[in-house]
């Protein structure tokens, strides 16, 4: 059988563990600040193992702001490429992603409106922004594609990406009319909708990775569902597939693990769409291989595009999600014209 | 085997099909005709489940409304006459696709008689050379054939065929028929098929029933039904005089 066929060997699985490890490190030692390997693993290591930390080593810059912005940057590309991967087999369409489709929008919504009417959730930061930007996410989805199925029965290319765009114009201007009256919370909404993973914590990186164990779950044991639904929903059914519940289980996890990212980092655009599809090149369609594939590749992207934001103008800092757009709509564009090309 | 009373499918006010009810056995192969919207393909997307509908469908005496998909895809195969596929999956994954409904637990990769039996399937439809081939370099024939090979490879007791040689050249129209001729001459298996070529569908059927705007106009023995009065009835046309003419022009 050819190997593309088969899921990965453990040994595949530690070459991409090592290598996301390896490209964490080095966003760590990399900044403003350059800090020696040795002293990054070193404070790691002795804080695992609540040892003393040497003198002179930078543990504040280590420990309290690049660790935990690092590890939020790898579970937000983990999170938003397996959902991008999964939405791309269920929808048959290369272009789905969050952003693409508007969900990324209608979560940023949710979020804003639980800010600027005070929604929270005692004991969680950000806890009410991120149950209405996960719910917001769902409901959404669900909206583009009902209406997106009744326009065309086919959910082709087109319809899809056009009722995304008029959502997501509609979901902004919603959100210019409560920063309008939103009064003094405008600057937490504003600094808010910047949309920057820059002053992650610890808090935001445990949400992300709660959130990416249950619905990555859930994606994951669906591979051979989203297989049969990636050849054609009718074929799925035929075969034995329980569309409905398979259909639904893929929707609101993907939602969810929007709906997270969003509400910790605002809008990081393409990253669902841009990654599967690279990943889909090098390891063939088969989801078996492809949802583990994307979500090592959606780190490492991410932890990338975060470095190069940080270092390239550094002192100043480019916005995550200025050069995951930029990346990404390039991508966009040559996907949309060799889709179109091959009809 | 397979027992439908009073099926009638509506779309919103058209009735696409009226209180048919047929009853298919062990061994037999059932061919669908009628001129086009006659309710030909309505009522086989009925039996596979894909449109809402009125009446009893039965499989060994189980309603298929209260069996689970992969329940039914054990016993009953469906092959379409229409299949995109987006992504460069190869043959042989598509075919393998075929043992979904048979996987044992949860995290087994297939199951016991798997391999075996998707090899089979790709060899009996020609395709076994072609199974590391995308899905997206095929011709129409040979996606047709690939998704046959799904069917082969699910290894149900009944097939539900909508216009299965649609896109096939005569060579592959006619190793398809006789494909699943041959497969039906195993114990407990039958199929159903529609069909436009009424040459093949007295050819290869035992049974067959007629269909006009949704009804039933008749049903039973195949050299019964597809006589030339039905046929008339249900074409409006005399197919049999003019199949005799085309066929004189071998003889001239």
């Amino acid at each position: 059988m050819d190997r593309r066929k088969r899921p990965f060997r453990w040994t595949a699985y530690a070459l991409m563990l090592l290598s996301t490890i390896a490209i964490l490190l080095l966003c760590v030692c990399m900044g403003s600040v350059n800090i020696p390997l040795a002293d990054t693993l070193t404070v790691i290591w002795n804080t695992l193992w609540g040892r003393p930390i040497p003198q002179g080593m930078s543990r504040s810059i280590i420990l309290l702001v690049r660790l935990p912005r690092v590890l939020s940057v790898a579970l937000c590309g983990v999170s938003l490429s397996l959902s991008g991967a999964a939405m791309q087999g269920l929808l048959r369409n290369p272009l789905a992603d969050g952003s693409t489709l508007g969900v990324s929008s209608g979560a940023s919504l949710g979020a804003i409106l639980a800010i600027a009417f005070g929604l929270t959730i005692p004991g969680v930061s950000y806890g009410g922004a991120m149950a209405m930007a996960m719910l917001f996410a769902f409901l959404s989805l669900v909206f583009i594609l009902t209406f997106a199925y009744r326009l065309d029965h086919s959910l082709a290319t087109n319809t899809i990406i056009l009722i995304g765009v008029i959502f997501t114009m509609f979901a902004h201007s919603i959100i210019s009319l409560i920063i309008t009256f939103s009064g003094d919370k405008v600057k937490s909404i504003m600094f808010w909708t910047m949309g920057s993973l820059a002053g992650s914590n610890y808090q935001n990186a445990l949400a992300l990775l709660i959130t990416l164990v249950l619905c990555g779950a859930l994606i994951l044991s669906s591979s051979r569902e989203l297989n049969a639904l990636a050849i054609g929903e009718d074929n799925a059914r035929y075969i034995g597939v329980d569309v409905k519940r398979v259909k639904l289980r893929i929707l609101i996890a993907s939602s969810a693990l929007i709906g997270v990212c969003v509400s910790v980092g605002g809008t990081i655009g393409f990253v669902g769409l841009v990654i599967p599809h690279m990943t889909r090149m090098l390891v063939g369609p088969n989801h078996r291989r492809l949802l583990t594939a994307s979500m090592f590749g959606g780190a490492v992207f991410l932890m990338l595009a975060d470095l190069a934001g940080r270092v390239l103008l550094s002192p100043l800092e480019i916005p995550i999600g200025v050069i995951t757009s930029l990346i990404g709509s390039a991508v966009f564009v040559y996907i949309f014209y060799h889709t179109r090309k091959a009809r | 085997m397979l027992s439908i009373q009073n099926l009638t499918v509506n779309h919103g006010t058209l009735t696409a099909l009226s209180d048919v009810s047929v009853s298919i056995q062990a061994g037999q192969w059932l061919m669908i005709a009628g001129a086009n919207g006659a309710g030909k393909s309505t009522f086989v997307h009925a039996i596979a489940q894909s449109v809402p509908y009125q009446g009893v469908i039965r499989y060994q005496r189980r309603d298929l409304k209260t069996m689970r998909p992969n329940e039914i895809a054990r016993e009953i195969a469906f092959l379409s006459q229409r299949h995109q596929v987006n992504y460069a999956f190869t043959v042989e994954e598509v075919v393998t696709l075929g043992r979904f409904a048979h996987r044992q637990g949860f995290f087994s990769a297939t199951d016991s008689q798997g391999e075996r039996k998707v090899h089979a399937a790709l060899e009996m439809t020609g395709m076994l050379a072609l199974k590391d081939q995308s899905m997206l370099t095929l011709s129409g024939g040979e996606v047709q054939r690939t998704f046959l090979a799904q069917v082969f490879a699910q290894d149900p007791n009944l097939i539900i065929l909508d216009e299965p040689t649609n896109h096939l050249d005569l060579k592959y129209q006619k190793q398809t028929f006789e494909l699943i001729q041959e497969w039906i001459t195993q114990p407990n298996r039958a199929a159903v098929s529609v069909v436009h070529d009424i040459g093949m569908a007295r050819a290869f059927g035992t049974h067959a029933m007629l269909l006009e705007r949704g009804k039933m106009i008749a049903y039973g023995d195949n050299r019964t039904v597809l006589s030339r009065n039905n046929l008339m009835n249900a074409y409006g046309m005399d197919v049999e005089g003019w199949m005799r003419t085309i066929l004189a022009q071998w003889e001239a």
